[in-house]
């Protein structure tokens, strides 16, 4: 899966990545990068304006860039290539090949159908699998050769759209089903052509109609349980204050952070509620990526997500917390930390309601909730005494599990937060 | 009393805006919020009149606890509610 043999061997484009399910386009608003530049793996090279806010995007390849495929402010679809990069190893011979225009368009068009074709998966073509790394997309764990060779671009699209992939042709390598197959037969050719898209501004109520369409997509596909339990968190409270009492502000933690580890502990255990549900069947994840809900203030929510949070140290966590949190206010989100989020939280926090029924955002398998922290009765051993206490709730997609299964991760979840000392 | 920019200080230390210094801390997590700082009552609960949750709350506290060089410990917290509180509680550590 890399096309840059498409193109020659010194060279390779970069993609416009989705930076999350909901996206199909996007538009480069700044170049972060200049022509000539040598970039690293992890560098930033554009900002992304979509409608939920602008993206710093980040490459997975060294290479040096040759030039820019679209012009600052074009809407274009995802998959379409933005950037042509020369890889560094191949600098010997690359000069000639890379100047030489007659095999490669030096700004491919992206045709209605062409968009997705020439990288179906735009994050799987430019971020090889790597455990460092959040996958950008659900890893699947077993039993993928015995179902239709498709791209997981391809198989959300599919997913989304209630399509069987048995039943499109494929025109990827090997004849394998990608997105713009699924495309085609999903939607009029004309629909998707980027350049009589309208234009579109970012705006509270753009992301207004995205969270509904978003929702409305999960309530009518997903086939939701509802699961809560109360959870004493005086310990967890007692170990906060003593903790923090001893170090600096700038590394002190709030329970937020502790939240995410709870779940991202529980979520490595339960697997079942960690991943994403792909045609017919859960995917469980190999990575957990723990996406928190953080409001916007001029309306709507955002949904980054800690990667890996089940393999990072509170304090770890509470940094990326923080950084992700400052991100979602200022505009700044990286696209790393806004695709292949595979489980969410949801946090009321000490001012919201008591607890929250919520809906799972799609593809995923379950969101837990968590409403404010209150004094409660609580029975000790045969005596009522006065506890904080946070319900946590437990929204899942019952084609993935049932409520047994649902009960034993909150309990989980429980658990954690009932014994701080092992966040 | 919405500012106390020309007050010098007593001990002789520089002069700093604290007041100023605090709604600069506001402004810089919460840009949006400019706007209502200016008509913004010293004597309200800040945290609750402009919405800041527990992670605006300790970004905020952050700056001032940098901007001013002293810590502010947890348990401070609770009586550091108001514009004010805060400017009597970051001026009497100078």
């Amino acid at each position: 899966m890399n096309d840059s043999a498409e193109l020659d061997q010194s060279c390779f484009d970069y993609l416009l990545p989705s930076l999350g399910a909901d996206m199909d386009e996007g538009r480069v608003v700044e170049w972060r990068v200049a022509v000539g530049d040598t970039v690293h793996r992890g560098d930033l090279m554009a900002v992304v304006e979509t409608e939920k806010s602008d993206i710093d995007i980040e490459i997975w390849h060294d290479g040096v860039v040759e030039e820019f495929l679209v012009e600052i402010g074009e809407l274009i679809d995802v998959g379409t290539p933005i950037i042509r990069l020369r890889h560094l190893e191949a600098d010997g011979g690359a000069a000639e090949t890379a100047g030489a225009p007659s095999s490669r368009p030096s700004r491919p068009a992206p045709p209605p159908a062409g968009a997705e074709a020439s990288a179906a998966p735009p994050e799987v073509t430019v971020a090889p699998p790597d455990a460092s790394v959040a996958p950008p997309e659900p890893t699947p764990i077993a039993g993928t050769d015995r179902r239709v060779p498709a791209s997981p671009y391809a198989r959300r699209l599919a997913a989304e759209r209630g399509l069987d992939l048995a039943t499109i042709e494929g025109t990827g390598p090997r004849g394998a089903v990608i997105g713009a197959d699924v495309r085609r037969i999903a939607t009029p050719p004309v629909a998707s052509a980027s350049t009589t898209a309208p234009e579109r501004q970012r705006t509270p109520a753009s992301m207004r109609a995205l969270i509904a369409e978003r929702m409305s997509r999960a309530n009518r596909e997903i086939p939701h349980y509802h699961l809560a339990r109360d959870v004493d968190v005086g310990a967890l409270d007692a170990w906060l204050a003593e903790r923090n009492a001893n170090r600096p502000i700038t590394e002190r933690v709030l329970p937020a952070a502790c939240l995410i580890r709870a779940v991202a502990l529980a979520a490595a255990k339960h697997r079942e509620f960690n991943g994403a549900w792909v045609d017919d069947h859960a995917e469980p994840a190999e990575s957990v990526n723990v996406a928190m809900a953080i409001s916007l203030r001029r309306g709507g929510l955002v949904t980054p997500h800690v990667e890996a949070a089940d393999r990072r140290s509170l304090d770890e966590v509470m940094e990326r917390l923080n950084e992700l949190v400052a991100a979602a206010r200022s505009g700044t989100l990286r696209a790393s930390w806004m695709t292949g989020s595979t489980i969410t939280i949801t946090h009321l926090g000490d001012t919201g309601a008591d607890l929250v029924h919520g809906i799972i955002s799609p593809p995923q398998l379950a969101l837990v909730g968590f409403g404010r922290s209150r004094r409660r009765p609580w029975v000790i051993e045969d005596l009522v005494t006065i506890r904080p206490i946070v319900t946590a709730t437990l929204a899942a997609d019952h084609r993935a599990t049932d409520g047994a299964a649902g009960s034993r991760f909150l309990a989980t979840i429980a658990h954690h937060l009932e014994h701080p000392e092992d966040l | 009393m919405n500012t106390d920019a020309s007050l010098p200080d007593a001990a002789g230390h520089p002069v700093v805006d604290t007041v100023a210094m605090i709604l600069s801390a506001i402004a810089d997590v919460a840009p949006e919020l400019e706007p209502e700082l200016a008509d913004l009552d010293h004597d309200t609960d800040l945290w609750t009149e402009l919405e800041l949750d527990s992670m605006d709350h300790l970004a905020v506290m952050t700056r001032l606890a940098t901007q001013s060089g002293r810590d502010i410990p947890e348990r401070d917290y609770p009586r550091l509610t108001t514009v004010n509180e805060l400017r009597d509680y970051l001026r009497a550590s100078d």
